[in-house]
């Protein structure tokens, strides 16, 4: 439930690198620590983020998640079709659940995140 | 969900509950299932077929004695006196102030002995409040110890519960109970519940609470029941417009601000609040508990504020989505002038204004 090959941060994000863009999302343990989502709320297209800058909101039944960006770049996509069916955060966090497309301007930053193993390692920590 | 301090009570079924998949979390001191399968699952599992709930953690409090009827009238805004033994009645505690210490349930066993249900998460608040106002001639003993209590809530409960006893459930109405067994086993079966569906709430002592649970479950799985937790409680009783303590009832708000003036019954007699009430009631309340629906894009949160015309009209006690009816609904104090179903205004959500319209309640009302 964590793959190989993405970054991850200590908030649950993931980020796939994709030549000079970023494709961004949330785990699979964030999505089955939160629950059913029921709603998403993202940034629009060409808002400039910074590394770990909030960028928005998911809310479970119960609960409602800050969003936070893995890397710095600017928004050129967005998954809108979480808006209409956020339950594919659930159902598929690293496919159809994407949330958004940044630009990376910084590939540096990368090295601020976690391994697959580094994440699996932390998630182990996280329980105990 | 409230955070709890110290350590955490279990009910008899905690290891089952861990069994079966349940994610565990703090509620009102007790250590409770919140979801097994997912709380929209569990929620429509309740509203199309039935769900079964462990709420062993709520309290009971038996008052007893040729004062018992009394000591009820004197303690409570409903009028006791018009139960029957058998018959159940939604009531509370008040304050001198017309506000909630709790709200209840007030079970009529016979003219001495009468049973209060009380919130988990006051139950100690709830017994010395009463011992401290109970006259004489009334026995008071906080029976929660002794009680388990499962919820079999949802259109086929009846169906489920009738394998398991012989009491003819088709005779026992809304509000009613009996004491009686199931699968051999004494039990008080009371059809009521905090859902909005048709179903029981039964009371079993805590040694005999496992076998009642592993018979429910095997005898209604077949028939689509699944086990619940209080994620789907509190969602099924938000869409019913049924008030839960320390969010949509306290001690700062009144049993007519909290739009429960039914349960207030001014002409019975003396009882602790009524002079505020009867006060409040010519003076006119000034702000009322309200459901609403959410027409922006949004999820209201208890504690988010109320506003119109950015002005600060109120504030969430409850929100969330309403599965049953593909809305957000929420309930919260407005000012009075506020309150009357049409009204626009606007629910706070991370400072952004998102508009809101008052609603009739409750929100879901189930098929007769």
């Amino acid at each position: 439930m964590v793959p190989e090959g993405l970054h991850y941060t200590k908030a649950h994000e993931w980020v796939k690198v994709e030549g000079d863009r970023g494709r961004i999302g949330i785990t699979h343990f964030a999505q089955s620590q939160l629950g059913d989502i029921v709603f998403a709320e993202l940034p629009q297209v060409g808002r400039v983020l910074r590394q770990m800058e909030a960028f928005g909101v998911v809310e479970s039944v119960k609960a409602v998640s800050d969003l936070y960006c893995p890397l710095t770049g600017e928004v050129i996509e967005v998954n809108s079709s979480l808006e209409s069916n956020p339950e594919q955060i659930n159902a598929d966090p690293y496919g159809g659940g994407w949330m958004i497309v940044v630009s990376i301007a910084d590939p540096g930053e990368l090295g601020n995140l976690m391994s697959a193993e580094e994440y699996k390692a932390f998630l182990a920590a996280e329980e105990h | 969900m409230s955070e709890a301090i110290g350590p955490l009570r279990r009910t008899p079924l905690c290891e089952m509950h861990r069994q079966l998949g349940a994610r565990m979390v703090a509620f009102g001191g007790w250590e409770m299932p919140v979801q097994y399968a997912g709380i929209l699952e569990e929620h429509r599992a309740v509203r199309e077929r039935a769900g079964l709930f462990d709420v062993s953690h709520m309290g009971e409090i038996e008052i007893t004695g040729p004062g018992a009827l009394e000591a009820v009238q004197y303690l409570t805004p409903n009028d006791a006196s018009r139960l029957s033994a058998g018959e159940v009645q939604y009531s509370a505690l008040t304050t001198p102030e017309g506000t909630f210490v709790d709200d209840i349930t007030v079970y009529k066993f016979a003219a001495d002995r009468y049973w209060l249900t009380v919130n988990a998460s006051n139950i100690e608040k709830d017994f010395a409040w009463i011992r401290e106002h109970v006259i004489s001639g009334a026995e008071v003993r906080n029976i929660s110890d002794e009680m388990a209590l499962l919820a079999l809530q949802g259109p086929r409960a009846q169906e489920i519960l009738e394998k398991l006893t012989s009491v003819d459930l088709g005779t026992l109405r809304y509000f009613r109970f009996v004491e009686a067994q199931v699968i051999g086993i004494d039990c008080c079966i009371s059809r009521t519940g905090y859902t909005g569906e048709d179903g029981f709430e039964i009371y079993i002592s805590p040694q005999h609470v496992a076998t009642l649970w592993n018979a429910l479950l095997e005898a209604g799985t077949p028939m689509g029941l699944q086990p619940c937790g209080l994620g789907a409680r509190d969602t099924l009783r938000l869409e019913a417009k049924m008030a839960l303590y320390g969010q949509d009832i306290d001690d700062r708000h009144t049993v007519l601000e909290a739009d429960l003036g039914w349960i207030v019954k001014l002409e019975k007699g003396e009882f602790i609040g009524r002079e505020a009430l009867v006060r409040q009631k010519a003076a006119g309340i000034s702000r009322k508990l309200v459901g609403f629906e959410m027409r922006g894009r949004g999820i209201a949160r208890p504690h988010y504020t109320i506003t119109r015309d950015s002005q600060l009209i109120g504030e969430v006690t409850s929100g969330g989505p309403a599965p049953s009816l593909g809305k957000n609904i929420g309930l919260g104090y407005v000012a009075v002038q506020y309150a009357a179903i049409g009204t626009e205004f606007d629910i706070v959500i991370r400072g952004q204004p998102v508009a809101a319209r008052v609603v009739p309640t409750p929100f879901y009302k189930r098929a007769r």
